[in-house]
């Protein structure tokens, strides 16, 4: 796991300054945000130079999913106090919930296991905030590899997630109505294209989904 | 730093804050809708196509390149064949990646 994320913590902190986003901003964004996927985003949509407003409003609906990963945990710290449950919930991460779903999965109920969770998004944090400062580092002794077109890591890391999760009608229904509304909305003010690719793909695969099970209810 | 930087760390920042701690806060007094579970499920698929292709098909942002000259469209497709094949995502990005260098320093 750690060594999964190391990578696209280094690409990430390489990629800051072409994207325009400055060494201490992109240190800050680990270190504040710690939320990979959006971060990647973030960077894509500073390129392009997003509104402030486009840029949060695009975080909140890509780490929505973060809210199922809260509710799920909700029983496991529902004997710890605030100050533990937030301090928690800010290392909540895909990592740190697969992770620790597995461990909360074995029936030993230890009452001490509010600390796996914590020695594990610990060591997540270190892991990704070393790695952006390694990747800053390196963007800013070698010059020349802003030039190397490494913006297209960004595309091909994007499209390395999303190929695999195309393997139902609602899912390319999805994706195809998103890319279509994206490159309608292209030239929208502040990337607003981008919002309303994402909400068109959400209701399309929504009602392809609803077609499919009334197909078979029929 | 600059303040719009500043202001994009601390908005993503929040709000990220916010949606993780939100049911830790809450408790069970809430339950999420069938409805936004189902949904969510569509989100990173939706949001990720719909930065990709316009990244791709349109890579300095205005003209359409659509043939086999686009590195940036042979590269993605590697990538995406790669990932289809089920093959690990780190070398489905450096498949992509190799190809897409290839490309720019075959065709200049």
């Amino acid at each position: 796991m750690l060594l999964g994320a190391a990578p696209f913590g280094l690409i990430f902190g390489t990629l800051a300054a072409p994207s325009g986003l400055s060494a201490g901003g992109a240190l800050a964004m680990s270190l504040i945000v710690f939320a990979g996927s959006s971060q990647f985003i973030a960077l894509s949509l500073l390129a392009s130079k997003a509104s402030l407003f486009v840029v949060v409003l695009t975080t909140f609906v890509v780490n929505l999913r973060h809210a199922l990963y809260s509710a799920s945990l909700l029983p496991y710290v529902s004997n710890l106090n605030q100050r533990w449950r937030a301090l928690l919930a800010f290392w909540l991460t895909d990592e740190t919930y697969a992770v620790v779903l597995h461990r909360y999965g074995e029936d030993d109920a230890s009452p001490q296991r509010h600390w796996y969770q914590l020695g594990s998004s610990l060591a997540m944090y270190g892991n990704w905030l070393a790695w952006t400062l390694v990747g800053v580092l390196l963007g800013a002794s070698v010059p020349s590899l802003q030039h190397l077109g490494l913006e297209f890591a960004m595309a091909a890391t994007f499209t390395g997630i999303v190929v695999p999760l195309l393997r139902s009608k609602p899912m390319i229904g999805a994706a195809l109505v998103a890319a279509v509304v994206a490159l309608l909305g292209r030239d929208l003010p502040y990337k607003l294209g981008l919002m309303l690719a994402a909400m068109a793909g959400v209701v399309a695969g929504m009602l392809l989904e609803r077609m499919a099970a009334s197909e078979v209810a029929s | 730093m600059t303040s719009y930087e500043i202001g994009v760390v601390l908005g993503m920042g929040a709000v990220t804050f916010g949606i993780r701690y939100s049911f830790f806060v809450l408790g069970d007094r809430v339950a999420f809708p069938a409805w936004v579970k189902r949904a969510l499920r569509y989100v990173p698929v939706a949001v990720l196509t719909a930065i990709i292709v316009p990244m791709v098909l349109l890579p300095d942002g205005t003209h359409w390149q659509l043939g086999w000259r686009n590195a940036w469209l042979v590269g993605a497709l590697t990538s995406g064949v790669m990932a289809w094949r089920r093959m690990p995502l780190l070398a489905a990005i450096g498949g992509g990646m190799a190809v897409y260098f290839i490309w720019r320093f075959a065709l200049g």
